[in-house]
């Protein structure tokens, strides 16, 4: 027993397959997380990020059927995933409505509005075809999945250090994260607290639409989008962060861990292994609630997470 | 402030001390904005029919005639609405201590498979209750997970609700894989379908005819529970327990509420109330008695939208919850019109949407128009201690 799961464990490794698959679903949830993180840094706990990644799938398959231009489709993913966005950032920024009762009533929305276009205009779409870095690529194990992706992956590069650069080295990024520990201060020294929040998740809804457009244009095995298709990766992504302790490098780090997860579901037949489809499938989900579960308690999250700010009150 | 103030403040509608006038102005104002939410909502969903082809009008008379026009449909808009409000009823529970339950949808799940598993182990009104009682206790325990979560390791409810939906649908997959769980081991069945055996005659709901309509008697178990929540929150110590808790943590404990117990016990009651919905749906008939894949079929994240949009109050869910079963029953008669179905999803959503609107808009006019000095505000937690 112990045996034969030890040969496991040394299959999946040495699988360069298990590392291309796990590679690509970390830089799909990566990009999610990041918007997510810059978010909660700004202290909403952005539940319909989801949302925003349905919205970036449907309409990048959908532009990418229409117009057979890859830049085009991640451009409009990356608008819808802004748009969702606007309806969350004012509902819940603007309004003062509850955040996680506007969240998830935009994910079902956006699922079932996904779903309908979807029955009438379906998105099909093929595959972008792996760009193969010479040279590199032909490293052992590891080569294909960080040198032979299909170009939208490499996003992703760019992406995190602007991100870094953005919330670390800019003044907008010092405000985004002052309103998320202390909006009273922020407010009283003149930040404009909820338009800063407002700010921080119209850039998540731009990553993470752009990370449903790369999960559709990227993703070898799925052609076109499906109704179930993003199944609560953006949830995930949420998770990455939490396990990251609401830092850059350990949410990337959550992304990787729950992309191996996510990869394994998918290997682990291809390697011969007969391993239960259900527990396979909810697997990743099982280890983001034991994972939280261990970090949760022992960092630092932004001191206003999840607290709506109406000037005037405590 | 004693212990005993702030019940006054507590109460929404006299948190501001303005004459009548202005008070009755907002209402009409209110009310006027909610037709107009509702008109919006239903025209950029007419909007998106017309877009995509379809004839809207026929849709909409499509959902009239499938849920209260034609012979026998108002019976199964009961029948429908009776779980949705079951589980309203218990994400009120949740909101009312500050807890975000949105796990409803696994919890249902939970609880149906596992009354299933009682109720086919033998037969008779005795093992119904039984069963009914198995799937309250499914859905406390799949909530409880969450609750230990919350309260152990400070992980948010949010987050793992929402994880354990999906845990809940591939577990219960799981156990319809196995004929000592839960699949049926009759040989007659058809290979490779997968659904538990059916409940024998005289361990199902009873059903109640009039006019020619039936619909089963969970509905009055619905109707009384929404009564008893809605007595036991405004008037018992443990429903003053739980407001207080839920507007502000802090004063709770130095009221001496427990807490932790307090909070836990909330989502637990919650998810009780999703699985008993998930029992009553497995005897009175949907899916014909059985447990089957995709059992839950929306009824949990519907029943949460219903007390949202009902905005936590007990007896406002039930005509929301007749409203939702409507439009679950008119789905069925969109067929002929060549519009999927799932369009209703949209529709749904869109009015839950439109009606947040309202009285947020409204909570900030009556910011603005409150003097300086004002009393404490209205939708603020009550903060009795100095920091």
């Amino acid at each position: 027993m112990i045996a034969s799961a030890a040969s496991a464990v040394g299959d999946v490794l040495s699988s360069e397959a298990m590392y291309q698959s796990a590679m690509r679903f970390a830089i799909v949830l990566a990009f999610a997380a990041v918007g997510e993180w810059i978010a909660e840094r700004a202290g909403t706990l952005n539940i319909s990020i989801e949302a925003m990644m349905i919205g970036g799938a449907y309409s990048s398959a959908v532009a990418w059927g229409a117009f057979d231009n890859v830049p085009l489709a991640l451009l409009i993913g990356v608008l819808m995933g802004v748009v969702v966005s606007l309806v969350q950032a004012h509902l819940s920024h603007q309004l003062s409505i509850d955040q996680f009762v506007v969240g998830l009533t935009l994910n079902l929305f956006v699922l079932g509005l996904a779903l309908f276009l979807d029955s009438r205009w379906e998105a099909v779409t093929s595959v972008v075809k792996p760009t193969k870095v010479p040279l590199l690529h032909d490293l052992p194990l590891v080569g294909e999945a960080l040198f032979g992706q299909p170009w939208p992956m490499y996003l992703i590069v760019p992406v995190v250090p602007m991100a870094w650069w953005l919330v670390f080295r800019t003044r907008w990024g010092l405000e985004v994260r002052s309103v998320g520990d202390n909006p009273q201060s922020a407010d009283v020294s003149g930040i404009h607290v909820n338009r800063r929040r407002r700010e921080a998740i119209m850039v998540a809804g731009g990553c993470a639409g752009l990370g449903g457009g790369v999960l559709v244009l990227g993703q070898i095995s799925i052609a076109g989008y499906e109704g179930g298709h993003v199944g609560l990766k953006g949830i995930i992504a949420i998770a990455a962060v939490i396990f990251g302790g609401w830092t850059l490098r350990g949410t990337l780090i959550g992304c990787v861990l729950f992309g191996y997860f996510f990869a394994l579901q998918q290997t682990l037949p291809v390697l011969g292994y007969r391993i239960n489809a259900q527990l396979a499938a909810s697997l990743p989900y099982i280890v983001a609630l034991l994972v939280t579960a261990v970090f949760a308690t022992r960092t630092r999250q932004p001191r206003a997470l999840a607290q709506p700010f109406v000037r005037g009150l405590t | 402030m004693s212990s005993n103030e702030p019940a006054v403040s507590l109460d929404r509608a006299t948190g501001t001390s303005a004459t009548n006038g202005p008070r009755m102005m907002r209402g009409a104002k209110l009310v006027a904005l909610y037709v107009l939410a509702i008109a919006v909502a239903l025209a950029l969903s007419a909007l998106l029919i017309a877009v995509t082809g379809g004839p809207w009008r026929k849709v909409f008379t499509a959902l009239i005639d499938g849920s209260i026009r034609k012979p026998g449909r108002w019976g199964d808009t009961l029948a429908e609405s009776a779980p949705l409000l079951i589980v309203a009823l218990g994400a009120i529970v949740s909101t009312r201590a500050g807890l975000v339950n949105i796990g409803q949808e696994g919890q249902l799940a939970v609880g149906a498979a596992t009354a299933t598993y009682v109720a086919t182990q033998g037969s008779g009104p005795f093992v119904l209750v039984l069963a009914l009682l198995a799937g309250v206790v499914g859905g406390a325990v799949w909530a409880g997970i969450a609750a230990l979560l919350r309260y152990w390791r400070k992980v948010p409810e949010v987050i793992t609700t929402l994880l354990l939906v999906f845990i809940a649908s591939q577990g219960t997959g799981y156990l319809l894989t196995r004929t000592f769980l839960l699949l049926d081991d009759d040989p007659n069945k058809p290979n490779r379908v997968q659904t538990s055996a059916q409940l024998d005659a005289d361990t199902r709901i009873g059903f109640i005819r009039i006019f020619g309509n039936a619909f089963p008697w969970s509905v009055v178990l619905a109707v009384v529970l929404a009564v008893l929540v809605s007595v036991l929150l405004s008037r018992s110590t443990w429903g003053f327990r739980l407001t207080v808790l839920g507007r502000n943590p802090r004063t709770a404990q130095r009221i001496g509420v427990p807490v932790v117990l307090a909070g836990a016990s909330a989502l637990m009651l919650s998810g009780a109330f999703a699985g008993l919905a998930g029992a009553t749906m497995l005897a009175a008939g949907t899916a014909n008695f059985r447990y089957t894949p995709g059992f839950a079929n929306n009824v949990g994240w519907e029943g949460l939208l219903v007390a949202l949009v009902a905005r936590n109050r007990p007896l406002a869910c039930i005509p929301v919850a007749l409203v939702f079963g409507a439009l679950r029953t008119g789905s069925g008669f969109l067929a002929a019109t060549g519009v999927e179905r799932s369009i209703v999803d949209v529709v749904r959503s869109l009015l839950v949407l439109a009606l947040l609107v309202p009285p947020a808009v409204a909570a900030i006019q009556r910011r603005r128009v409150s003097p300086p000095p004002a009393p404490v505000s209205t939708d603020e937690p009550v903060v009795a201690v100095a920091r």
